[in-house]
């Protein structure tokens, strides 16, 4: 008798290894064909936002990497038990946790930056890339994808962040992270040649640096380009 | 001429396709149609079109009507200068001191413009055609003579890559590029694009000073910040006051307004409902000047509305910038109602926000963003009225 009732033996999977080529691509992908800014265009605003300088800008990448990772992997987690009608409450409660977490660190120890972000680390929870990851992604795949692909998609926003502020605290400040890095010699009032330009500091500067980071990838790239 | 015309069909070989020089095509081809008119011959008699009016010869007359204000503005430099320094000046002088600070700018406008073009247009193997030559001319016109000339160029690039060549080139842009390259120096500079100590060359050699209670402020300044000003409403209409280099002299401006108005080039209509729109919000601000909060403020909105019309740079804008066939509304009923905004904008910017005398600058802008959308609208009323009428006459 309990040789009828032998269950179905499992179809033998071959055991993926962890950075197969398909999971190393939901890591590179975001790099290039796939960027949350420059091709699915998402996270403008804290890209305007918070690019003058690059020190908030890093603060700021490195708080979307924690939360789109630890956000993507709890939901994953949960993706089963999670009544499909109200998926998006859940999501949120997930991620506003994390992103108080957050903003309590940066509160704590890096007290200057926390102001000057003021109320972009809030609005991370808005941020259409993370509900965006976790809509598309985490509901949707086991936990580890759900980490690669978190990581790989904050990463690729957090280097176009830091892309932008390099260019717009070099030209718009003359300086990298607060330090000086155009000679003082150099500028107009100390009988040099030069000036800062003040139009980088202007959110609509930091629109075209995004542009034409979009421009240069297109050219490289060109199967992105759409007819 | 003969001369010329035979050098260069004897080059043509080395860039048609296959000649060494292939690749620059795009550059024979912008020097040898800008000299002549490309060989299409026609036959003496008959009915033939022997000529029509392209995009070069719309170019060249504008910059024709602009030759005008650049004169006067060469010789307004020079003429500012000695001013400031209390020298009596011949007007020889004062013209060829002006010539020599003014066509560094000129130069360096069309240097790097038309090698940016030139650039892209190899790149891409576009034809080179002239959308450049009239943008070079109007960029040195609408700065300050000191702007040191780095600044400059990168204005002129920025107004040539970002304003232009990213949307596709001559005749695509949505922005007009001379003022783009004005916007971008004067949030990327302000220091040197704005206040009081731009305007008026005061460079002064060993055994000269500047004059006591010497003020290099412009008319607009000194309104914004005492609500007064020095300067008549003549020295304003010929143009004898500090400013950018071209947008002084309205008589000057008025000349190039009569060729582009006798050539057709410019639309009267713009003009004229810029000019109506001005004076508009002019006659409004007289109106309400009691009302206004502080006392600088009163004073500056009870300025006659046809002084406004002649200060800074209002006549300049509306002539040679809102004319922009490319940048402006292309419907009859919407140059009306563009113009007219230009112009109410422009005054109420330069009047409101003290920060940005220049109002007519951005009111241009802001027009030009929104001109395809009243076109849409001015197109779309007419084909409503159209169906109306057909469903009015019963005949379907």
């Amino acid at each position: 008798m309990a040789d009828v009732l032998e269950k179905p033996k499992a179809v033998a999977q071959p055991k993926e290894p962890l950075f197969s080529k398909k999971n190393r691509r939901l890591i590179s992908d975001p790099f290039n064909d796939n960027n949350p800014i420059t091709i699915q265009v998402l996270g403008i605003c804290s890209a305007l936002a918070i690019t003058v300088k690059l020190y908030p800008a890093l603060v700021m990448a490195i708080s979307v990497v924690f939360v789109l990772v630890a956000a993507n992997v709890i939901v994953s987690l949960m993706r089963n038990m999670i009544p499909n009608r109200i998926r998006i409450i859940v999501q949120l409660v997930v991620v506003a946790a994390l992103v108080a977490l957050v903003d309590q660190v940066l509160k704590a120890f890096v007290y200057d930056i926390s102001k000057e972000l003021s109320v972009f680390v809030g609005l991370i929870i808005t941020n259409c890339i993370i509900m965006g990851r976790l809509e598309a992604f985490a509901l949707g795949n086991k936990p580890w994808r759900a980490f690669l692909d978190g990581l790989g998609n904050a990463i690729g926003y957090g280097v176009i962040l830091i892309i932008v502020a390099f260019f717009r605290e070099l030209l718009g400040s003359g300086t990298l992270f607060g330090i000086q890095v155009i000679p003082d010699a150099w500028y107009m009032v100390n009988g040099g040649f030069y000036s800062n330009n003040g139009f980088m500091l202007l959110p609509p500067m930091a629109l075209i640096v995004v542009g034409i980071i979009i421009w240069v990838q297109r050219s490289r790239n060109t199967k992105l380009i759409e007819e | 001429m003969k001369v010329l015309h035979n050098f260069l069909e004897r080059l043509k070989p080395n860039f048609e396709k296959g000649g060494k020089l292939a690749k620059y095509w795009p550059v024979y081809d912008g020097f040898a149609t800008f000299l002549f008119v490309p060989g299409h011959p026609v036959h003496r008699g008959g009915a033939h079109i022997r000529d029509g009016i392209d995009l070069k010869r719309t170019m060249n007359t504008v910059i024709t009507a602009l030759i005008p204000a650049l004169l006067f503005g060469m010789w307004n430099t020079g003429y500012q200068h000695y001013l400031a320094l209390g020298i009596d000046a011949t007007f020889l002088e004062q013209f060829i001191f002006g010539a020599i600070k003014v066509l560094p700018l000129v130069i360096v406008s069309y240097a790097v413009g038309l090698g940016t073009e030139f650039f892209f247009c190899v790149i891409r193997g576009h034809q080179i055609n002239e959308g450049y030559l009239v943008s070079g001319m109007l960029i040195p016109l609408i700065m300050p003579v000191d702007l040191p000339l780095w600044m400059l160029a990168l204005s002129v690039i920025f107004a040539v890559v970002i304003g232009k060549e990213v949307f596709g080139g001559t005749g695509m842009n949505i922005f007009n590029p001379a003022l783009l390259a004005r916007a971008f120096a004067f949030f990327a500079y302000p220091a040197y694009m704005s206040g009081d100590t731009v305007w008026v060359n005061v460079s002064t050699s060993a055994g000269q000073a500047v004059v006591d209670g010497f003020s290099g402020a412009t008319a607009l300044g000194t309104l914004a910040t005492t609500g007064t000003t020095v300067f008549s409403a003549w020295d304003a209409f010929v143009g004898t006051i500090p400013g950018s280099i071209g947008e002084t002299s309205v008589i000057a401006i008025l000349l190039g307004a009569g060729i582009l108005l006798f050539t057709g080039i410019g639309s009267w209509r713009i003009m004229l409902s810029a000019l109506l729109g001005g004076a508009a919000m002019g006659l409004i601000f007289n109106a309400v000047a009691p009302y206004a909060l502080s006392e600088v403020q009163q004073q500056f909105m009870a300025v006659p509305y046809w002084h406004q019309l002649i200060l800074g740079g209002f006549a300049f804008g509306i002539v040679f910038m809102a004319t922009d066939p490319v940048s402006g509304s292309q419907t009859d009923t919407g140059k009306w109602i563009y113009g007219f905004l230009i112009g109410f904008l422009a005054i109420m910017i330069r009047v409101f926000n003290p920060a940005y005398p220049e109002g007519v600058m951005l009111a241009i802008l802001f027009m030009n963003t929104m001109a395809p959308l009243i076109d849409h609208y001015v197109v779309q009323a007419n084909v409503k009225r159209r169906k109306n009428r057909i469903l009015s006459q019963g005949s379907i």
